[in-house]
């Protein structure tokens, strides 16, 4: 399968000729990508408008196909664009990516299995060119933020998939980049890890202060993590229905019961059941 | 305990073949010689015996059985022959003599292992460049597996002629079949090894803006490590056969091949039938010390036991 978009000039002036909020840290325009295969042009996102401010916390939801994962990747730089325009910090995505703007956990934890959790957690700084005091440093900040310390010394397989998963965002919390995308980071964990780690991340977002995109296929994870909740539909992957959460920053699990809750989580069933209901 | 048995009878099994196997093999030779002794066997001439089957021989001369395991120079030696031929060469001769196999094995070896050295270097190195280049990977391996496609055995002689000719000689040509025996798994294994990782392995550096070189020292070596060990194994055992193969148009007075080409001269089954036992012995060590050095490695690499 021939896997490479039909490459056209992302247009970063646009962006910049209509100049977004200052706190604005990604912004797309338009953004169109058709990948050529072998069975034909697939239009993975058409006509994506979409903007993150500093701080947010967006959740990407929407049935499988529609875009969740190549409008991320797009953020990130590993796909490009065929249309339209979109900024990361000011600059085109793959100058962003150059700059080490942004952590990116895969769905897999993708760990080095001939590396220990310490030595996987320094794989980005090694090649940052952070020194081995620093390195040293970084490594127990971040275990201890995903509460794996003591961990350190473990080699992947030693952990169970929750705490490699965790492992794997310590990964993208090691360096200093301010935007973390994440794509369905807990999607092949069971419900009570995948609780835990939400609420572990909603602290960790509260002290990071960081950017998160994040990919997910649950409304309830969606709602109770989000500070905007970007609803998709597929064929061709747009998106749906832009959702403000109304809910404080301070969520406690049993939030997910109050009224507020699940009249967000109503809206983005609906949200969901319409854009599918039109294909 | 119970696979222990189990190998002990597979090995039972395949001794006991082998002195069935003498019986026919050695028949005609046996009855020849206790003809001569005065012996009455029948056919009683050598030649009736000569068109007749050799299982009829022996169901006709039965007494002869137990002589067909202990000829001097049989067609084919019991394995207790065997046995005794490589005690005496190895253990019970000195390392310095010329007919301590010990000596000759140690000949071979370094052989092997130069080439070895050079063949893994070599397939290395092009492995790298193969995964690194695409003009590499289109110019490169249709050569390497050509060069495969030529029988070693008639490529040896040239490989020796040629470097004669130049006035290299001695341990450097056997060395060169070895490597060119052993460079090729070593590539295929390689390449597969170096293009391992993942797509997703493969963006994740991206993500951190690593480079290619960076990319090799931290994923795709580190990935090729247990494919690197399997070609390795093949290679050395390769390598082997490549220094016995290159000591063979020579005439060479030293190394396994040298023993092997010695005993056909001299119709000495047993003496080729032991530098035989001891090639395969050798590899086998070999092949077991990298298993060792693999395990080592693996272990280190945090690889699950
Ligand atoms: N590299 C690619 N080559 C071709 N088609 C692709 C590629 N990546 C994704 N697609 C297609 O693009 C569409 C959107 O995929 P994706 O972004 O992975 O969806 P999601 O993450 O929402 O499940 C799908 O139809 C998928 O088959
Ligand atoms: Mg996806």
């Amino acid at each position: 399968m021939n896997m490479e978009p039909t490459t056209q000039a992302i247009r970063p002036e646009a962006a910049a000729s209509a100049p977004a909020p200052a706190n604005c840290v990604i912004e797309a325009r338009n953004l169109d990508l058709t990948f050529q295969t072998n069975d034909g042009p697939v239009h993975a996102l058409k006509d994506v408008s979409l903007e993150i401010n500093k701080g947010d916390f967006v959740s990407f939801i929407g049935p499988s196909g529609c875009g969740k994962t190549t409008f991320l990747r797009c953020i990130a730089a590993l796909e490009t664009p065929t249309g339209g325009s979109l900024s990361v910090n000011g600059m085109t995505p793959d100058e962003a990516r150059r700059n080490r703007a942004y952590g990116y956990v895969f769905q897999a934890a993708g760990l080095y299995p001939w590396r220990t959790i310490a030595k996987n957690i320094k794989l980005p700084l090694e090649i940052m060119g952070y020194s081995k005091a620093e390195q040293e440093k970084r490594v127990n900040q971040v275990l201890e933020l995903v509460e794996l310390s003591g961990f350190g010394g473990k080699f992947p397989w030693q952990l169970s998939g929750g705490m490699q998963q965790r492992a794997s965002i310590a990964r993208a919390l090691a360096f200093d980049a301010d935007i973390l995308l994440m794509d369905e980071p807990f999607g092949a964990l069971d419900e009570i890890v995948r609780d835990h780690l939400n609420e572990q991340l909603l602290k960790l977002w509260a002290r990071t202060n960081k950017t998160i995109g994040f990919v997910t296929h649950s409304i309830p994870e969606a709602v109770y993590l989000s500070t905007k909740i970007v609803v998709m539909s597929p064929r061709p992957g747009r998106i749906h229905d832009v959702i403000d959460s109304t809910l404080p920053k301070e969520r406690p699990l049993d939030i997910r019961d109050s009224p507020e809750f699940i009249e967000i989580a109503h809206r983005v069933r609906e949200g969901l059941r319409a854009g599918h209901g039109d294909d | 305990m119970k696979s222990l048995v189990a190998v002990l009878t597979v090995l039972a099994a395949i001794i006991a073949f082998w002195y069935a196997a003498c019986v026919p093999m050695n028949i005609k030779g046996v009855l020849d010689q206790v003809e001569r002794a005065g012996v009455e066997v029948t056919p009683a001439t050598a030649k009736e015996r000569r068109d007749r089957g050799e299982i009829g021989l022996v169901a006709q001369n039965t007494f002869a059985i137990g002589d067909t395991w202990v000829q001097e120079r049989p067609r084919l030696p019991a394995p207790h022959q065997v046995a005794v031929e490589l005690w005496e060469t190895t253990v019970e001769k000195k390392i310095t003599s010329k007919r301590s196999l010990i000596y000759h094995a140690q000949v071979t070896l370094s052989a092997t292992l130069l080439g070895f050295a050079i063949g893994t270097g070599l397939g290395i190195l092009l492995a790298v460049g193969i995964v690194h280049s695409r003009v590499m990977d289109m110019s490169v391996m249709p050569w390497a597996i050509v060069s495969q496609t030529i029988p070693i055995i008639a490529l040896a002689p040239m490989i020796i002629v040629v470097l004669y000719s130049i006035g290299v000689q001695g341990i450097i040509p056997k060395a060169v079949i070895s490597a060119y025996l052993s460079f090729f798994p070593v590539v295929v294994g390689m390449v597969k090894g170096l293009r391992a990782p993942d797509a997703m392995q493969l963006d994740l550096l991206k993500t951190y803006n690593a480079n290619t070189n960076q990319g090799f020292w931290k994923l795709r070596l580190p990935s090729s490590m247990p494919y690197l060990f399997a070609s390795l194994k093949i290679g050395i055992a390769a390598s082997l056969v490549g220094a016995i193969v290159g000591e063979l148009p020579t005439g060479a007075v030293a190394g396994l091949g040298a023993r092997l080409l010695a005993g056909s001269y001299y119709g000495q089954t047993v003496q080729i039938w032991s530098a035989l036992f001891a090639a395969a012995i050798l590899a086998a060590a070999l092949v077991a010390l990298l298993g060792l050095i693999e395990k080592v490695v693996l272990n280190r690499m945090g690889v699950r036991a």
